[in-house]
């Protein structure tokens, strides 16, 4: 029986028209790496900053060791007290500082400072640690993992006793990963307890004891990591028990006999962003759809397709014809679309009205000397407001001030506009409402019996299985597996990203 | 029934009355119509245009608003460039007034040749001037590189030619001070027998085509795409980098315009003394005619309007026999005024004191 260091009960937190946490139980024990792992939007991060006192809950207990009453955590500051850090994915040190500075800066109470002891000490915490940085380095010349365990140093340096690891492996490479893994061992038999906050599978059967699974704010479960095959982490993440699926209605198989005119051929292609080379086939009037769990891959693979990310290896052919594409702007005239996962970042853009919204695409294909007269942009935009539905007050209004399924319309209406051949849906129905996404869903149907080639992805497999005709399954940055036709169900899925054949 | 119509109609009032405080020229003509105002009120002539005669007898138009037009040329012309600059960078371009010094540097060598008191065109005046413009567009190519291809921010990568242009303004001239032949002074003042001032002439001509560029092109949706979400618009098919270069270069032929009129008004240059401080003015006009400063906005008529408004408030200090010394801090004080008006501090302030821009947001959300 290990001693218990952190007790999580009950924990209720809701946004203004969203129940974020709903009586969530989180338990951690002293040198245990514990997981936290859900689909977006299953809570992790919310439940992270309850603890860390970013947010304030609404309701629960929280104790820890050494602490006989409930703490009520109000800041960061105040769980640093408490002994309870967290290292983010995006180093929050201060890179133009040295590593010393970095581990003790705003640690000190005194107005002089002893460098001098200082650096000895980094030396010494750098060894124990076996962190592979010197004391007057400047931070930002360390790589991103050696940053990572610095951040981590700083943290048990302050005593800390739970330390959250929030996705701190997403911008390192297999060699650093497993330099990062050997620091979590090594705090691990000092006794910190560790939350580990990830959504690479494979890393959490490498490294954790334990795992609490989230969904949709609700707790699944707490499970010993050895005793829980990958394919139940993966169900229970998806939320769908297995067997149960067997005699869902596939209703997307209408266009499964969609002509064999191959649109977009990709031959082991690969980018900058670390996917694995993969192929991948599209055909005229086909719906396909990426499936796998978040960071999986799904929005990388599109984005080589599309031209977004800078691609290092590997061939495209479209309509059978060989085609280099350096940028989007030459996909967008071989012919293809892209509406991006993240609509705020990539998608809409913001100050500008609707109308200019939704010609944006068409007119960069036409050229800078070409721009379209008020009263063809103005008639290009109340055609697709009507098509769509979209609901603003006027193809002036600026797109930034509509709903995001309104948002989302416009960007779909920028696409259709540009009359592509193949064109590419990620997450098009993320944080909309359902009417819109039914919609979208019929819309992208009604597309592909019209001839377009369609790649529809989506995190709700449900989704997927209703519109695609094909499915590629992704794990870790790398395609796994391939279904069609029958062999698309839910447990298909699961056991493909989780690698058991069946 | 007619307590209902009544309430129709006031809304109606109120909708009209909206429409024109919320369009985007507003501000800024309330801003010049305002100067205008207090110029006329202390000094009662103040719209008076005469026609009389220069030295050599020559008809010229004379009057303040003569030489508030004729003054502002520089100012407006690089306004233009500004709106565009900051529009797709985020950024201002600090270096104008050193680049003008390199500018009229090249000029007058050009027209000059190696003398200090030439008798003669050393080369025609049409090749001065498509040599300053290449000087200029060079500068804003180099500016332009620095800010779109290695990410510099606007300010720190400008501050390299804000820093040296001027020495480089005289080592273009062979470190000499010539003085240019009357004739090269025509585009500066007058051409004899017109009696308008050139470079409102010039002012004319680089506005229209301006507008031209504007309406024909694709440069202002490309420019404020970029200056709001440059990932959105590489997505979109765009090439961020290049539209900022592009504005850049654009920045610099103004520049080169601006330094030809300027090294035409006296036929020489220093440059160490040319358009001191004239940066400040341009990000001000931009500024002044609603355009924010974080990039993502082109309202360049509104930046012309703040152009001539800056003039204006010079000219009209110039009346109330301020001293020269003491302009700076006079229109530091208006500028922190006109700034602060526009900041979301102040409009979220208003907006929560004003029942009218409330009933705005209100019907904003309820469509949206």
């Amino acid at each position: 029986m290990q001693n218990i260091l952190l007790t999580m009960k009950n924990i209720y937190k809701s946004f203004p028209g969203v129940r974020a946490l709903q009586n969530v139980d989180f338990t951690l024990c002293e040198g245990e790496i514990h997981a936290l792992m859900g689909e977006n939007g299953a809570g992790k991060s919310t439940l992270i900053k309850v603890l860390t006192g970013v947010y304030s809950k609404d309701a629960g207990e929280i104790h820890i060791k050494g602490v006989d009453k409930p703490i009520n955590v109000k800041s960061p500051q105040e769980a640093h007290k408490l002994g309870i850090s967290t290292v983010y994915q995006e180093i929050s040190l201060c890179p133009n500082l040295t590593v010393t500075e970095n581990l003790f800066i705003g640690r000190n109470e005194d107005l002089l400072v002893n460098w001098k002891k200082c650096n000895k000490k980094a030396e010494s915490i750098l060894e124990s640690l076996k962190i592979p940085a010197k004391p007057g380095q400047q931070l930002s010349n360390c790589s991103i993992a050696v940053q990572q365990m610095v951040a981590i140093a700083r943290a048990v340096d302050m005593d800390c006793k739970v330390l959250i690891l929030d996705e701190p492996t997403s911008s390192l490479d297999e060699q650093e990963v497993a330099k990062l893994f050997s620091l979590m061992r090594e705090l691990k038999s000092r006794g910190v307890g560790i939350i580990f906050v990830t959504h690479f599978l494979e890393q959490m059967y490498e490294i954790c004891d334990k795992v609490t699974v989230l969904r949709g704010g609700e707790l699944v479960g707490e499970y010993q990591v050895s005793e829980l095959p990958m394919v139940e982490l993966v169900a229970k993440m998806m939320g769908k028990e297995l067997g149960d699926l067997a005699n869902i209605q596939n209703k997307g198989k209408l266009n499964a006999e969609s002509s064999k005119e191959i649109i977009v051929e990709a031959e082991g292609l690969a980018s900058d962003r670390g996917i694995k080379p993969f192929d991948f086939k599209a055909h005229k009037g086909e719906v396909t759809g990426f499936a796998g769990l978040l960071g999986s891959g799904r929005s990388e693979c599109v984005r080589a397709i599309f031209g977004a990310d800078r691609v290092i290896k590997g061939r495209l052919k479209i309509k059978g014809e060989e085609a280099s594409i350096t940028s989007p702007l030459k996909a967008m005239k071989k012919g293809i679309g892209y509406l991006p996962e993240d609509r705020q970042r990539d998608g809409i853009i913001g100050d500008l009205s609707v109308r200019d919204n939704i010609i944006l695409a068409l007119q960069t294909m036409r050229g800078f000397f070409r721009p379209f007269t008020k009263s063809q942009a103005q008639a290009f935009a109340e055609e697709y407001i009507n098509i769509l539905g979209i609901k603003t007050a006027s193809a002036d209004t600026p797109v930034s001030s509509l709903s995001g399924g309104n948002q989302q319309k416009v960007i779909l209406a920028r696409w259709l506009l540009t009359h592509p051949d193949y064109l590419i849906l990620d997450e098009p129905t993320r944080g909309i409402d359902i009417g819109t996404k039914v919609e979208i869903q019929r819309l992208v149907l009604k597309l592909a019996s019209e001839g377009m080639s369609i790649t529809f992805i989506s995190s709700e497999i449900e989704e997927m299985l209703r519109t695609c005709s094909r499915l590629i399954v992704m794990r870790d940055l790398q395609v796994v597996g391939e279904l069609e036709g029958d062999d698309m169900t839910q447990d298909k899925i699961m056991y493909t990203i989780a690698g058991v054949s069946k | 029934m007619a307590k209902n119509n009544k309430k129709a109609d006031t809304h109606h009032e109120v909708s009209a009355m909206k429409k024109i405080i919320k369009h985007k020229l507003f501000i800024p003509i309330v801003f010049l119509m305002f100067l205008l105002l207090i110029n006329i009120f202390i000094k009662p002539g103040f719209l008076r245009i005469s026609l009389g005669k220069d030295s050599s007898g020559n008809p010229v138009l004379i009057g303040n608003i003569i030489n508030i037009l004729n003054n502002a040329t520089e100012l407006v012309i690089l306004a233009i460039g500004m709106t565009l600059v900051t529009s797709s960078s985020k950024g201002q371009d600090i270096s104008v007034g050193s680049t003008i010094a390199i500018v009229g540097g090249v000029i007058m060598r050009v027209i000059c040749g190696n003398e200090t008191q030439p008798t003669r065109l050393m080369a025609p005046i049409i090749v001065a001037l498509i040599l300053g413009c290449l000087a200029g567009m060079a500068c804003g190519a180099f500016n332009g590189i620095l800010v779109a291809k290695f990410n510099i921010q606007p300010m720190v990568a400008t501050l390299i030619l804000f820093t040296a242009g001027r020495s480089i303004g005289s080592m273009a001239m062979g470190g000499l001070k010539p003085k240019a032949v009357a004739s090269f002074g025509y585009y500066g003042n007058f051409i004899p027998g017109f009696p308008i001032p050139t470079p409102i002439i010039i002012t004319i001509v680089v506005v229209a085509i301006t507008f031209l560029v504007l309406k024909k092109t694709n440069l202002g949706l490309y420019t404020r795409a970029v200056g709001i979400n440059d990932k959105s618009s590489r997505l979109n098919g765009l090439s961020p980098a290049r539209i900022k270069f592009l504005t850049y270069v654009i920045m610099g032929f103004c520049v080169g315009i601006a330094g030809f009129v300027q090294s035409s008004r006296v036929q020489t240059v220093n440059p160490y003394t040319i358009v001191p401080g004239i940066e400040m003015d341009a990000i001000l006009a931009v500024a002044l005619g609603g355009n924010s400063l974080g990039g993502g906005t082109l309202n360049m008529a509104g930046s012309i309007i703040g152009a001539y408004t800056i003039q204006t408030l010079t000219s009209m200090l110039t009346t109330l026999n301020v001293n020269t010394n003491a302009v700076p801090v006079f229109k530091a004080v208006i500028i922190i005024i006109l700034v602060a008006i526009q900041t979301p501090t102040v409009k979220k302030f208003f907006s929560s004191k004003v029942p009218l821009s409330k009933l705005a947001t209100n019907n904003g959300k309820e469509r949206g």
